[in-house]
C-alpha cells in the first residue's frame, strides 16, 4: 500500500487553497482577539510586570520580560502580526513575527503555561512552512503572481494531522485510573458549577461525573476520525461545538474552545470553505473571483515546498515523541509531572500544594522560614507549590537572594505537601534535602517522595 | 457502509447525550438540590449571624472607647485613665472578631492597615504627636495609629506624661476618633448595600463571595494570626526572636488574651457558630463534611478541629505576657507556631481542594 508510487501521487496531489485561507483568517483574528483580551484583563501587568521573579523553562533562562512599555510593545507587535496574518498582508513575515513574539511571550514565565498557548505556537510554526498567504489575501490581491488557487494537498493534511495528534493524545491521557474509575477530577470540579442554568441542578450527581469523564475520553479519541469521513462530518462538528462550548461554560479555560472549534473547520470540504470566502468577499465588497486563477503550486516544481515538507515531516515525528517522553521518567506522572507539559494533557488533574521554605545556616544551624508572598504573586505561589521544578527553581532564587543579603552557608529546605485528585494531602518534596545547590545535576524526580494512595 | 452507519449512530447518540444532559432540567426529581451544599445559605448566615453582629459589637466598644477618651481628656485622673485603658482593651478584643473580614469596604479602604499594624513606630508617634502635623490617611502612618499606637500611648509612656502633660492629648483623641469613624464606614456599607451583594454573589469563581471569604480567611490565618501574633515575635521568619513584635507589647499582659480571642473567632467562623454563640449555622465545616460524605474521603474538617485542639493545648501553657514568654522561653512560642502551622497544610491543601476554591482568576487548563 505504501509504495513509492502512492507516495509520489500523494505528494504531488493538489487541493484548493480555500480551506487554508479560511484557517489563516479565523486563526489570525482569534489570536488578535486573545491578545486584546489578555491585555484588557490586566494580565500583562499582573502576570509579567508585577512579579519580581519569573519561572523559566530549562534552556530559555535568557528570555527576559521587557521592561514596562517595551513589554506592551511586544504585545502590540504580536497582536498586529496576528491581524496581518488574518488578512494575508506580507504573510511570510507576519507569521514569522507572530510565531516569534507569541512564543517569546510564553517563554517569559512558565507559570502561565497552558496547552492552548503551546498549541498556538505549534500551529503558527507550521504555518510558517505553508503557502497560506497565497490565496484570498492582501498579498495575492496586489501581487497576482503569488496568487495560487491550488496548493499541494499535504499543506492541508498537515493541519488535520496535527489536530489528530492533539485530540488522540488528549484522549489517551484520560485513560487512567483516577479519570475512568474515580471520575476524578471532574467530581471535584463539577459540583461547584451549581449556578449554571439547566445543568446546575444535576451537576453534583455522581453518574454525571462518570458520563462526562467517559464521554470526554471517547470524544477526544475518536472525534478527528469522525471529522475526516464525509458522512459523519456534520454531526461530528456539532459534537465539537457542544463539547467545547460546554467546557467553556464549566471551566475557566479561556480561548481554547474557540481555537479548537475554528481549527476543526479545516476538515470540511473546499466547497464549504469557498462559500465562507464568498460570504466574506460579499460583506467587504470585493470579488473572490480575482483569486480563482486556476494556478497550481506543484510540489514537484517547488524546491521550497519540498524543503518545507521535510521540515514538517520531522516536526510531526517530534510531535509524536514529545508527548511520549514521560515514559522515560520514573514515578507517577501526575505526582512528579516530569514529562507532563507539551503533551496535550488538558484539564486532567486537580493538584493543590503548599510549600514552606526554610533557610538554614549550614554551620550554625540558625534557621528561619520564608514568607512566599514577599517574592511571589498569589498565582505563582499556587503554581509553584505543586510542581517540583518550580520548587527547585524558587529554592535557587531564595538561596541567591539571601546570600546576596549577606547570609552565610545558605541551605534551603522545603516542607511541602500536595493533594492529588481528591486524595488527602501528603508530603511532596523530600524535606531533608538541601535544595540550594547551583551546580546540581540531580534529576528532579529524585527530590520527590513517592505518592501513596 | 455498515462502518459509516455505526459512526453516524455513535456521533448522533453522543450529541443526544450532551443535549439531554444540558436540557434535562425540571424533569429530574423535583427539589432534589439537598445533596448539593447550599453556598448562599452559608453566606446569609455569615453575613447576618457572624459578620454584621461582630462589627456591631465592635462598634459599641469603640463608642465606649471614644467616650472614655473624652472623659479622660476633660478630667485627667487616675480612675479615668484606668477606664480608658479598659475601654481600649475591650475594643481591641472585639476587633479580633472582625479583622479577618477583609472584603467589601474593608478591602477597598485597606481597613486592617489602619487599625492593627505592629510593632508601632514609637519615634514616628512621638514626632507626629508633638508636631501636630499629620495625616492619618497616609500609608506612611499605618504603624503610628490604631490599637498598637494607643497601646504605646496608654501603657508605654510614663504615666506622668499622660496625666500631667498635654502634648499627646490631640493625637490620642484623633486615634480613638479615627477607629470609630473607620468602623462606621465599614459597618454602614455592610448594612446598607454590601450585605445583599455579598449574599447574592453566591457562585463559585475567584470573585464569588465564598471563594473570596475562604481566601481572606486563610490569608488572615497565615499572615496576621499565625505569623503576626506568634511566628514573627518568635523569630520564625528572621531567625532572631523579637519580643517587641508581640501584639500589644507595652501593656504586655494582654497579648495572650488577644491571641486567644482571635483564635476563638477563627474557629467560630469555621464551625459556623453565630457571634452571640446562640445558634449554629451552615459553615465551612459542614461544607467539608458534605463533600467528604459525597466523595467518601476522610473528614478534613475533623482533622482541622483536632489540630486546633492540639494548638490550644500547647498554647495554654504560654504566659499571659508574650513579651516575657519570648524573652524567657521562646521554645514554647515556637511549639505553638508549629501546631498552628500544621493546620495550614490541612486548610490550604485539603480544604482548598475539597471545596475547589479558586485562588485567582487566570485561564487554566493544566491542572
Amino acid at each position: 500500500m505504501f509504495s513509492k508510487a502512492t507516495y509520489q501521487s500523494y505528494i504531488n496531489a493538489t487541493a484548493q487553497a480555500a480551506p487554508l485561507a479560511v484557517f489563516r483568517i479565523l486563526l489570525g483574528l482569534l489570536m488578535c482577539i486573545s491578545i486584546i483580551r489578555f491585555w484588557a484583563k490586566g494580565w500583562i501587568e499582573k502576570l509579567y510586570l508585577e512579579p519580581s521573579f519569573h519561572f523559566k523553562y530549562a534552556g530559555f533562562e535568557w528570555v527576559q520580560v521587557p521592561p514596562d512599555v517595551l513589554c506592551y510593545l511586544l504585545f502590540v507587535i504580536c497582536g498586529l502580526s496576528a491581524l496581518f496574518v488574518a488578512v494575508g498582508f506580507k504573510y511570510k513575515w507576519s507569521v514569522i513575527i507572530f510565531f516569534l513574539s507569541f512564543t517569546y511571550i510564553e517563554l517569559m514565565d512558565k507559570t502561565t503555561y497552558l496547552n492552548h498557548y503551546y498549541f498556538v505556537s505549534v500551529l503558527s510554526f507550521i504555518m510558517i512552512f505553508l503557502p497560506a498567504g497565497g490565496y484570498f489575501s492582501v498579498d495575492a490581491r496586489y501581487n497576482p503572481e503569488v496568487c495560487t488557487q491550488y496548493i499541494p494537498r499535504w499543506n492541508i493534511d498537515i493541519i488535520k494531522l496535527m489536530l489528530t495528534i492533539v485530540y488522540v493524545f488528549a484522549g489517551f491521557a484520560k485513560l487512567n485510573y483516577d479519570w475512568l474509575i474515580n471520575a476524578m477530577p471532574l467530581t471535584i470540579w463539577l459540583p461547584t458549577k451549581f449556578n449554571l442554568p439547566l445543568l446546575g441542578d444535576i451537576i453534583h450527581e455522581k453518574w454525571l461525573h462518570y458520563a462526562f469523564s467517559w464521554g470526554g475520553a471517547f470524544y477526544d479519541l475518536t472525534i478527528p476520525f469522525f471529522l475526516m469521513w464525509t458522512r459523519t462530518r456534520v454531526p461530528a462538528f456539532i459534537t465539537v461545538l457542544v463539547f467545547h462550548l460546554l467546557t467553556r461554560m464549566l471551566f475557566p479555560i479561556g480561548m481554547f474552545p474557540y481555537i479548537m472549534i475554528v481549527a476543526t473547520l479545516i476538515f470540511f470540504s473546499p466547497e464549504f470553505h469557498n462559500r465562507v470566502l464568498e460570504f466574506i468577499s460579499q460583506i467587504f465588497k470585493f470579488s473572490k473571483a480575482q483569486f480563482d486563477n486556476s494556478r497550481k503550486l506543484l510540489h514537484a516544481q517547488s524546491k521550497r515546498t519540498q524543503a518545507a515538507f521535510r521540515v514538517m515531516a520531522l516536526f510531526m515525528i517530534f510531535q509524536i515523541i514529545i508527548p511520549l517522553r514521560f515514559l522515560a521518567y520514573s514515578g507517577d506522572l501526575f505526582w512528579t509531572e516530569q514529562g507532563y507539559r507539551f503533551s496535550w494533557r488538558v484539564m486532567l488533574m486537580e493538584k493543590t500544594g503548599y510549600a514552606n521554605f526554610k533557610v538554614v545556616d549550614g554551620q550554625t544551624g540558625k534557621r528561619f522560614y520564608v514568607q512566599n508572598e514577599d517574592f511571589l504573586t498569589a498565582f505563582q505561589q499556587k503554581q509553584m507549590a505543586s510542581q517540583v521544578d518550580f520548587i527547585i527553581d524558587y529554592a535557587q532564587y531564595l538561596g541567591q537572594t539571601f546570600e546576596s543579603h549577606g547570609h552565610q552557608n545558605v541551605e534551603v529546605y522545603v516542607e511541602s505537601y500536595a493533594s492529588l485528585n481528591g486524595r488527602r494531602s501528603q508530603p511532596y518534596v523530600d524535606p531533608t534535602r538541601n535544595l540550594y545547590n547551583p551546580d546540581n545535576q540531580t534529576s528532579l524526580t529524585a527530590y520527590i517522595l513517592p505518592l501513596h494512595d | 457502509m455498515k462502518l459509516l452507519r455505526s459512526h453516524i449512530l455513535i456521533s448522533l447518540s453522543l450529541i443526544a447525550i450532551f443535549l439531554v444532559l444540558s436540557c434535562s432540567d425540571d424533569d429530574t426529581v423535583g427539589p432534589d438540590t439537598t445533596d448539593n451544599f447550599d453556598r448562599s445559605a452559608m453566606l446569609v448566615f455569615w453575613a447576618d449571624s457572624i459578620i454584621i453582629p461582630a462589627y456591631e459589637a465592635y462598634d459599641i466598644t469603640l463608642d465606649a472607647l471614644v467616650s472614655a477618651k473624652d472623659d479622660f481628656l476633660a478630667d485627667k485622673t487616675e480612675p479615668h485613665l484606668i477606664q480608658l485603658r479598659n475601654a481600649w482593651l475591650n475594643a481591641y478584643m472585639a476587633w479580633q472578631h472582625v479583622s479577618m473580614f477583609d472584603i467589601g469596604k474593608a478591602e477597598e479602604i485597606g481597613y486592617r492597615n489602619y487599625v492593627n499594624i505592629y510593632p508601632a513606630d514609637t519615634t514616628e508617634i512621638k514626632q507626629l504627636a508633638t508636631t501636630g502635623n499629620y495625616n492619618l490617611m497616609l500609608p506612611s502612618t499605618f504603624d503610628a495609629q490604631g490599637f498598637p499606637a494607643l497601646d504605646y500611648l496608654l501603657f508605654g509612656l510614663p504615666e506622668s506624661a499622660l496625666l500631667e502633660q498635654d502634648e499627646y492629648n490631640s493625637y490620642l483623641s484623633d486615634l480613638a476618633d479615627r477607629l470609630q469613624a473607620l468602623n462606621a464606614e465599614v459597618l454602614d456599607d455592610w448594612k446598607n448595600s454590601f450585605r445583599d451583594s455579598f449574599v447574592q454573589n453566591d457562585g463559585a469563581s475567584a470573585t464569588a463571595s465564598t471563594d473570596k471569604m475562604v481566601n481572606d480567611f486563610l490569608f488572615y490565618y497565615e499572615k496576621f494570626f499565625r505569623a503576626g501574633k506568634i511566628g514573627i515575635p518568635a523569630g520564625v521568619f528572621s531567625g532572631t526572636p523579637s519580643s517587641i513584635r508581640v501584639e500589644a507589647p507595652y501593656s504586655g499582659e494582654y497579648s495572650k488574651a488577644l491571641f486567644l480571642e482571635a483564635f476563638e473567632a477563627i474557629q467560630k467562623l469555621f464551625n459556623g457558630t453565630s457571634y452571640d454563640q446562640s445558634t449554629e449555622g451552615p459553615s465551612l465545616k459542614q461544607y467539608l463534611d458534605h463533600v467528604s460524605e459525597v466523595n467518601q474521603t476522610n473528614f478534613v474538617a475533623d482533622d482541622i478541629n483536632e489540630q486546633w485542639q492540639v494548638a490550644s493545648t500547647v498554647s495554654a501553657v504560654l504566659m499571659d505576657n508574650f513579651r516575657n514568654q519570648v524573652e524567657i522561653d521562646n521554645s514554647k512560642m515556637l511549639n505553638t507556631y508549629d501546631e498552628l502551622q500544621k493546620a495550614v497544610v490541612l486548610l490550604k491543601v485539603d480544604m482548598m481542594q475539597a471545596l475547589n476554591i479558586q485562588v485567582d482568576f487566570v485561564d487554566a487548563d493544566g491542572d
